[in-house]
C-alpha cells in the first residue's frame, strides 16, 4: 500500500519552545492509524501542522504526493484532507441539518457536479434551485448516515457531547475527504458511546477514507487501531501494531514517568493487553 | 538641513503625548481584550479638565494637571465599573459596541455643556520660544515632552516594579490562571481601565494648552492611538510608547514635505503599510502555544 | 420571522404618504431615514452576517454620494504633472450606478487589507479610512469644492427609450425611488443570506476553524460580503446627493455610522428585518425628539440607549420579540446514539 499522508522531518517552535522536535511517519492508503503519547507530547500541534492551522518551523506534510507546504486550512481540505476538532466541532447557533449544509460547501461549488460556474450571481437571480434541493438531499442522507436524523432541526449547540462529536464527524465527511483527521474523538463519551463510535470509524473506513486520531482513551485505539505511533516531548518514540506498542519499553517509561492520569492510561492499555 | 532639525524637535515633542495615549489604549486592549471607543473622549475629558482648572477655577497650571490625569482616572474606573464590569465574560465585540455608545454620549455631552466653540488654556511659560541655533521650541511644548516622558517613566515603574504591575502583568498572560494564582482579576481590570484613562486625560491635558479645547478632539486622538496600537503590535506597551514617536515622526514630515491637510492621513498609511508588510505589528510578542 | 410581516410593512410603506397627505416635514424625515436604513441594512451584511464592525461605513456612502454627484457635475482637474481630467456631465442614473460600483470596489481594497488577519483590524481600518477620504473630500479643493460644498446635483432622472423619462424632482417620488431601492436591497440579502454564501458566512462567525476545515475559504467570503456591503451604501450615499441636490464633507460624520450601528445592534443584527425596524425607529426619533431636545442632548440619549439595549435585549428587538411570541416547544426525545442506524448494523 502507498503512502497517503507522509510527515516528513516536521518541526514547531514557539519562540524557544520545542513543540515538535523531529517528526516523521507515513500513513497508508486505507489505514486506521492513532497517534498517541502524554499531555504535551505534540499530537494536537502535529494535526494543526497537517491541516494548515500552524506553519511548521521545519520539514513538510505531503498528502496524495502533494506538498501542503503554505497552503490555507481551506485548500488543505479541498485536497481530500478533512478534520475534527476536539472541543468546539459544531456552529451551535444553527441547526444540525443546516451545519451539514455548511459542510458541503465545496460540494456547492462552481464546477461541483450539477453546480452553475457563478453560485452568488445564481443565488441572487433566483437559479439555485436545483443545485440547493441537491445539497439538502445529500445532508439528509449524511446526517442519517451518521445517525442524526432525529436531531436535523435542533440547534447543534444545544446537543449533548457525544452526538456534537457525531455533527463534527458529519461535517468532515460533507467534505467528501480521502483521509479524515479525527481529535481526540471519543474523550467525555461514556462506554457505550464510544463503543458506537468505533463501530462508526470502522464504516467510514468502509467509505474509503483513511483515518488518522489523536485519542487518549487506550483501550479504543487499541481495538480500532491497525497501527500507533507515539509521540513524546514532541519526538517519536515507537510506531507499530497495537500488540507492539503495547509491550514496548519505551512507551511504557514515557506513560510512567508522567503524572497519575498518564499512568492510568498507560495501565489501561496493559489491561487491553490481557482482555 | 534646519528645517529638517525642526521637525525632528517636533517630532519629539508631539510622539512623547501621542506615545502616553498609545500607551493607555494597547494597556486595556492587552489586559482585558476591550477595544476602548472612550479613550478619545477620556482625552477629550482631560483636556477640559485642565480648562476648568486653570481658566474657570484659577487653578495653578502646574497643579491642574494632577488634577486633569486624577479626574480621567476616576472617569476611567467609573465606566469599568458601571458598564464593562456588567458585561465581563460578554464577547469583544458586545464590549466594543457598548464602547461605542459610552463615547458618543461622553463626547456629546462634553459639547452640549462647554457648547462647540474652541477653549484656549492660559498657559503659565514666556511667550518668547528658546531658540538654540536655528531651532525654536516653546517653553510649553517642552514642558509637554518633559511631561510626557516623566509619566511614561512612572508607568514603566508601576507596571514592572509594583505589586499591582507584576498582578497586570499575570492578568496579561492569561486572566483565568492568574485568577487561580490569587489575582483580584476584577480589581486588576478597573486599575487597568482607570490607568489607560488617565494616560489618554494626560495627552489631552498636556496638548490642550499647545492647541485649543474643542468636543471633537477626541475622535482624532482616538484613531492615532489606534494606529499608534496596530504599530506597536496589539497589546505591547512598549511597541506603543516608540510608535508613538514614529506616528508623530510620519506626521510631522508628511505635513512639512507633502501636504499639511493630510498630516492625519499618515496614521491610516501606517496602518496599511503595517498590514501589508507586518500584520503582527512592529514589535510582536512570541507566539503564545496554545 | 414570517414572510408576512416584511410584506404587511412594505405595503404600509407604500400606502403612508397617502395617509400622510402632503406634509414635506414628515416625507422629508422618511427619505432621509430611508436612505440611512439602506445603510444599515448594508452595515447588517457585514456586522450581522459575519460579525465584521464596519465601523467607517460612512466612507463608503459618502463616496457614493460623492461619485455619484460628480459623474453628474462634471469636473475639470489637473492631477499633476501637467495632465488635465476634464469629464462632461452625465446623467445621475449613469452617476448612481458608478456611485456603486466605486464603493464596492473601495470595499473590496479594504477588505483584502484587513482580512488578511482578524480581530479588531477591520474595525480600525474602516474607521481610518472613512476620515482619510473626509480629509480628501476637505482637502481636494479643485475637485470637491471641500468646505464650500457640491451644488445643483441634478435629481435622478429615469426613463425608457420610447416611453418617456422623469425626473424625479419631487419628495413623493424621492420617497419612492427610496422605497423601491430599499426593497431592492432587502431582497438581495435576503438571496445572499438564504444561500451557500450566506452558509458561508454564518459558519466563519459562528465557528471560524471549523468553517475552514469544512473548505470555506475565510479572506474570500469576508472579502465578497464586504463588497455587497459597500455596494449597497454607496448606492444610498447616492440617493443622498441627488435627493439632498449638496452636499459637503460633513457627509462623512463618524456620528451617522453611529447611527447605523445602532439601528443595527437595536433591531437585530444578523436578521433581515432588524435593521429595518430599528432604522424607522431610530430614523424617525429625532423627529419626535426635536421639539424637546438639542441635537447634541439626543446623541447622550442614543448612546445610553446603545448601552441599554446591549444589556437588556442583547439579540435585539426583531429577536427579542420573535422569542416572547414563539412558544417554546419542549424537545428531548430518545438519545440519539442508542437509536443510531450504526448501532443497528
Amino acid at each position: 500500500m502507498s503512502a497517503i499522508l507522509s510527515v516528513e522531518h516536521v518541526g514547531v517552535r514557539f519562540g524557544g519552545l520545542v513543540a515538535i522536535a523531529d517528526l516523521h511517519f507515513d500513513v497508508a492508503q486505507g489505514e486506521i492509524v492513532s497517534l498517541i503519547g502524554p499531555n504535551g507530547a505534540g499530537k494536537t500541534t502535529a494535526f494543526n501542522v497537517m491541516t494548515g492551522f500552524l506553519k511548521p518551523s521545519q520539514g513538510e506534510v505531503r498528502f496524495r504526493g502533494t506538498s501542503l507546504k503554505g497552503l490555507q486550512p481551506h485548500e488543505i481540505t479541498r485536497l481530500g484532507l478533512a478534520r475534527t476538532f476536539q472541543r468546539t466541532s459544531v456552529f451551535p447557533d444553527d441547526t444540525v441539518f443546516d451545519n451539514v449544509m455548511i459542510g458541503l460547501h465545496r460540494q456547492g461549488a462552481a464546477g461541483a457536479p450539477g453546480i452553475g460556474r457563478a453560485p452568488v450571481l445564481d443565488a441572487l437571480l433566483g437559479r439555485a434551485g436545483a443545485s440547493e434541493r441537491r445539497l439538502r438531499e445529500r445532508a439528509e442522507a449524511l446526517l442519517d448516515w451518521v445517525g442524526l436524523s432525529a436531531r436535523a432541526q435542533e440547534k447543534a449547540g444545544s446537543l449533548a457531547y457525544g452526538e456534537q462529536r457525531l455533527v463534527g464527524v458529519a461535517l468532515a465527511l460533507a467534505t467528501e475527504p480521502a483521509m479524515l483527521l479525527l481529535d481526540e474523538p471519543v474523550s467525555g463519551m461514556n462506554a457505550s458511546e464510544t463503543r458506537v463510535f468505533v463501530r462508526l470509524i470502522r464504516q467510514i473506513r468502509e467509505r474509503g477514507v483513511t483515518l488518522l486520531l489523536v485519542e487518549h482513551d487506550m483501550p479504543m485505539v487499541m481495538e480500532v487501531s491497525d497501527r500507533i505511533v507515539v509521540l513524546n516531548y514532541g519526538r517519536l518514540i515507537a510506531e507499530g501494531p497495537p500488540d507492539r506498542i503495547r509491550t514496548d519499553p519505551a512507551v511504557i517509561e514515557a506513560y510512567l514517568g508522567q503524572g497519575s492520569a498518564a499512568r492510568r492510561a498507560a495501565a489501561e492499555a496493559q489491561e487491553a493487553a490481557h482482555a | 538641513m534646519d528645517q529638517l532639525i525642526q521637525h525632528l524637535v517636533n517630532t519629539l515633542i508631539l510622539g512623547g503625548t501621542y506615545a502616553l495615549l498609545g500607551i493607555g489604549l494597547t494597556l486595556i486592549f492587552g489586559i482585558m481584550n476591550v477595544v476602548n471607543f472612550t479613550h478619545g473622549a477620556l482625552y477629550t475629558v482631560g483636556a477640559y479638565l485642565m480648562y476648568l482648572a486653570v481658566a474657570a477655577l484659577g487653578l495653578n497650571f502646574f497643579l491642574a494637571l494632577p488634577v486633569a490625569i486624577l479626574g480621567g482616572l476616576l472617569f476611567g474606573a467609573a465606566i469599568e465599573v458601571l458598564l464593562l464590569r456588567p458585561f465581563r465574560g460578554s464577547d469583544i465585540d458586545t464590549t466594543m459596541l457598548v464602547m461605542i455608545g459610552a463615547g458618543i454620549a461622553l463626547q456629546s455631552g462634553t459639547l452640549w455643556i462647554f457648547g462647540g466653540v474652541a477653549k484656549a488654556i492660559p498657559s503659565p511659560f514666556p511667550e518668547v520660544p528658546l531658540q538654540v541655533g536655528p531651532v525654536s521650541v516653546s517653553w510649553l511644548r517642552l514642558f509637554v515632552l518633559g511631561a510626557a516622558l516623566g509619566l511614561i517613566g512612572l508607568t514603566y515603574a508601576l507596571i514592572n516594579r509594583t505589586k499591582l504591575g507584576l498582578a497586570m502583568r499575570a492578568a496579561f498572560q492569561d486572566s483565568d490562571t492568574a485568577a487561580l494564582m490569587g489575582v483580584n482579576v476584577r480589581l486588576i481590570y478597573t486599575a487597568t481601565f482607570a490607568l489607560g484613562s488617565s494616560l489618554a486625560a494626560a495627552a489631552g491635558a498636556l496638548l490642550g494648552p499647545v492647541y485649543v479645547v474643542f468636543p471633537q478632539m477626541g475622535g482624532l486622538a482616538e484613531l492615532k492611538a489606534f494606529a499608534i496600537v496596530i504599530l506597536g503590535g496589539l497589546g505591547n506597551v512598549t511597541g506603543a510608547a516608540i510608535g508613538g514617536f514614529i506616528l508623530a515622526l510620519a506626521e510631522e514630515l508628511g505635513a512639512g514635505y507633502v501636504s499639511s491637510g493630510y498630516r492625519d492621513a499618515m496614521g491610516f498609511l501606517i496602518i496599511i503599510a503595517v498590514l501589508l508588510y507586518k500584520p503582527t505589528g512592529l514589535f510582536a510578542k512570541a507566539e503564545r502555544i496554545g | 420571522m414570517s414572510r408576512l410581516l416584511p410584506l404587511a410593512l412594505l405595503g404600509a410603506l407604500v400606502a403612508l404618504p397617502l395617509a400622510l397627505g402632503a406634509n414635506p416635514y414628515l416625507l422629508n424625515a422618511l427619505i432621509v431615514t430611508g436612505i440611512v436604513t439602506i445603510g444599515a441594512m448594508s452595515l447588517n451584511l457585514l456586522l450581522g452576517f459575519t460579525g465584521q464592525l464596519s465601523l467607517g461605513h460612512i466612507a463608503f456612502f459618502g463616496i457614493g454620494a460623492y461619485v455619484s454627484a460628480l459623474t453628474s457635475l462634471g469636473f475639470d482637474v489637473e492631477i499633476g504633472f501637467g495632465l488635465r481630467v476634464v469629464h462632461e456631465p452625465w446623467p445621475a442614473a449613469v452617476g448612481f450606478v458608478l456611485a456603486t460600483l466605486a464603493a464596492g470596489a473601495c470595499g473590496y481594497l479594504i477588505g483584502r487589507l484587513s482580512f488578511r488577519v482578524r480581530g479588531a483590524y477591520f474595525v480600525i481600518v474602516t474607521i481610518s479610512f472613512a476620515e482619510v477620504v473626509r480629509l480628501v473630500a476637505l482637502n481636494w479643493v479643485e475637485l470637491t469644492q471641500g468646505p464650500l460644498a457640491l451644488t445643483n446635483i441634478p435629481a435622478i432622472t429615469l426613463g425608457l427609450p420610447g416611453i418617456g423619462a422623469w425626473t424625479l424632482k419631487t419628495k413623493l417620488q424621492n420617497y419612492y425611488l427610496v422605497l423601491a431601492i430599499g426593497t431592492l436591497c432587502y431582497l438581495v440579502i435576503a438571496r445572499l443570506v438564504g444561500s451557500r454564501f450566506g452558509r458561508a458566512m454564518r459558519g466563519l462567525k459562528e465557528n471560524e476553524s471549523l468553517a475552514l476545515s469544512v473548505g470555506i475559504n475565510a479572506t474570500r467570503t469576508l472579502t465578497v460580503a464586504a463588497v455587497v456591503s459597500a455596494a449597497m451604501a454607496g448606492a444610498a450615499g447616492s440617493l443622498y446627493a441627488h435627493y439632498l441636490r449638496i452636499i459637503d464633507p460633513d457627509v462623512f460624520a463618524f456620528t451617522t455610522t453611529v447611527s447605523m450601528v445602532i439601528m443595527v445592534v437595536a433591531g437585530g443584527k444578523g436578521t433581515l428585518m432588524g435593521p429595518v425596524i430599528g432604522g424607522l425607529i431610530f430614523g424617525l426619533l429625532p423627529v419626535a425628539l426635536r421639539p424637546v431636545m438639542a441635537p447634541e442632548a439626543q446623541w447622550i440619549v442614543y448612546g445610553v440607549v446603545l448601552i441599554l439595549i446591549l444589556f437588556v435585549m442583547p439579540r435585539g428587538i426583531v429577536p427579542g420579540v420573535s422569542a416572547l411570541l414563539a412558544r417554546r416547544r419542549p424537545v428531548r426525545a430518545v438519545p440519539v446514539l442508542e437509536a443510531s442506524p450504526v448501532v443497528q448494523r
